[in-house]
């Protein structure tokens, strides 16, 4: 007996490692310059607790558990080594929804356990407290994970582009509300029977399960792309609060911590993007962007397009050149030959510059990381509030694949669904190159004022074409002009 | 056994700890640390393979079966995204160096 409590001993001590792993972990991705270890140290403190598990007390099937393990890890590891880096947001919105899905099915599994054990007639009329606040958290775990689980898929396929953007029908938030509701009181349901009368119908669980994971689908099938990122952050706060309530019901502290740490973490992350996108998250997940709304002023003027060889020699005689890319410059692929460009130019001496809208790409930061991919130093990276008062002094600036978050309406124009956004102040640059493939509009389909200004040409062209014509123009002017 | 209070604290405390690492990164972390902190919650795993370990059902047992598949993805995935992710960040003097 005595070298069972020391392997349980053992398995404390390796929770608490793992718990302090886990903090200091995310703590060191917040910085650029260890980030790179905190997601080592996050992985060791996992692996340390999956390890241990296996010799806590009493555990039955093992094979399936070791087969359902190496199933799953060899899958995940390979969709996530081989997924293009744009592709990011979706893998992310995929595990994510896995693990919302793991936590629902802890909580499945104890409701059953407690609707059996209910069901024995040695049991007392009413079980101790702890007991009634395990069923609770169960309950609130399951409903939160299943919904992060069903929303999360959801946003996975729409990411990847295998359904429309946005569903939506008359009455649909009178639906959504309605299944709500009805996960929320067949909830209330499981709880008070299994605390209460002591008894309760397996089927009850099943319908409660099948409501909540219908509302994830519900909730998410009305949000449009564009939106996508504040609810993916979302879900993930889901997750981990969800995560967090099912420790409890296992009373695995170190579960307990590392979900609650995640769901405040990605709650306050969840604002931030909002906040970056001028809107709530309450206005994300209940309102219809871009459909209805008051018609947007009318934007006078002509579109005027430019040759790359003429674009060209705008850049050759620049000074300072600001780079203002977006999600269009990843899908083209061109950030590799925009950064060949960069070094183009850089060794022309001339100051260049990325300026990054929090936004831009499909997450907060997620420009940056395609950017590093193509091996733009951070450095030469900046953020929209740094940038904006270098826009006056800038002599080009080529906006490349980014369309909203340059547009001035969102300044000027209070009927325009954007007004309010904070966006970068390309429109007072000298001069300004957009690289567009065709005259679209981006993704709140709102035409961008910046477009008809005098100092604004377009350059019509595929992203990674326009790149390798400007660095041709550039080239032919040293031909030329060398003497 | 944690309960009542006892609970409550944890929860607050470790709400907290969240709340205070989120705030003081810089923006173009933004995404890794989403990445990085869904694979946090990945330890759900743990939590899973103990539900499978105590099912005695064969309804259970599917159930956790489930769970820990689920939960090894979230694991695996979250790790191998946030690792590529970090993999590219460097400054312009480390690029130098490299080369």
């Amino acid at each position: 007996m005595k070298t069972v409590s020391i392997v349980a001993l053992l398995i404390q001590a390796s929770y608490f490692a793992a718990a302090v792993l886990l903090i200091l972990g995310i703590k060191r991705m917040s910085s650029p310059v260890t980030a790179r270890s905190g997601i080592q140290w996050a992985g060791i403190g996992v692996l340390v607790a999956v390890v241990v598990t296996f010799f806590h007390g009493g555990m039955q099937n093992l094979t399936i558990m070791l087969v359902a393990i190496l199933l799953s890890t060899a899958l995940a590891w390979y969709s996530g080594r081989k997924v293009a880096m744009t592709a990011m947001p979706q893998m992310v919105a995929l595990y994510n929804g896995m693990g919302g899905g793991s936590a629902a099915a802890i909580g499945a599994g104890a409701l059953l356990a407690f609707a059996s054990v209910a069901a024995a007639p040695q049991f007392g009329p009413l079980p101790p407290p702890v007991e009634r606040s395990r069923v609770v958290l169960a309950v609130l775990g399951a409903l939160i994970g299943s919904v992060s689980f069903t929303g999360s898929l959801i946003a996975f396929a729409k990411l990847q582009g295998w359904m429309d953007k946005a569903f939506r029908f008359g009455g649909q938030q009178a639906v959504n509300g309605a299944c709500f509701l009805g996960a929320v009181a067949l909830g209330a349901y499981v709880v008070y029977g299994l605390t209460v009368p002591h008894h309760l119908d397996a089927v009850w669980i099943v319908a409660f399960f099948g409501a909540a994971l219908l509302f994830g689908v519900l909730m998410t099938l009305p949000i449009g792309g564009a939106d996508m990122p504040v609810v993916i952050s979302l879900y993930n706060a889901f997750t981990g609060l969800a995560v967090g309530f099912e420790g409890y019901v296992q009373q695995n502290v170190a579960l307990i911590i590392a979900g609650t740490v995640v769901g405040a973490a990605g709650t306050l992350l969840t604002r931030l993007m909002a906040k970056a996108m001028n809107r709530s998250i309450g206005n994300v997940l209940f309102s219809n962007f871009g459909a209805g709304g008051g018609a947007a002023a009318e934007i006078k003027g002509a579109l005027k397009p430019i040759e790359p060889d003429d674009a060209a020699s705008l850049l050759y005689l620049a000074e300072k050149i600001i780079i203002v890319p977006g999600y269009g410059m990843a899908v083209a692929q061109a950030q590799h030959k925009i950064w060949e460009l960069t070094q183009n130019l850089l060794k022309r001496d001339k100051e260049v510059k990325f300026a990054i809208h929090p936004v831009a790409g499909r997450m907060p930061g997620h420009m940056n990381v395609l950017l590093a991919e193509a091996g733009v130093p951070y450095d030469l990276i900046a953020d929209m509030d740094d940038v904006n008062p270098e826009f006056p002094n800038c002599d080009v600036a080529i906006v490349i694949g980014a369309n909203d978050v340059v547009n001035p309406v969102a300044k000027t124009d209070k009927s325009s669904p954007i007004y309010g956004m904070p966006i970068l102040d390309v429109a007072s640059a000298k001069q300004v190159i957009v690289i567009k493939r065709g005259k679209g509009t981006g993704f709140a389909g709102i035409e961008n004022a910046l477009f008809y200004q005098d100092n604004c040409r377009m350059l019509y062209a595929d992203g990674q074409d326009a790149a390798n014509k400007l660095i041709a123009g550039l080239k032919a002017m040293d031909g030329g002009g060398g003497h | 056994m944690i309960d009542g209070f006892l609970a409550l604290y944890l929860f607050m405390l470790a709400a907290f700890t969240g709340h205070e690492i989120i705030s003081r990164v810089p923006v173009i972390l933004h995404t890794p640390l989403m990445s990085g902190s869904n694979f946090v919650h990945g330890i759900v795993l743990v939590g899973a393979m103990v539900a499978l370990g105590e099912a005695t059902t064969p309804l259970e047992m599917w159930i956790g079966a489930i769970g820990v598949f689920l939960g090894a993805g979230n694991a695996a995935g979250g790790y191998v995204v946030t690792e590529r992710m970090l993999e590219m960040f460097k400054s312009s003097k480390q690029a130098e160096a490299k080369r």
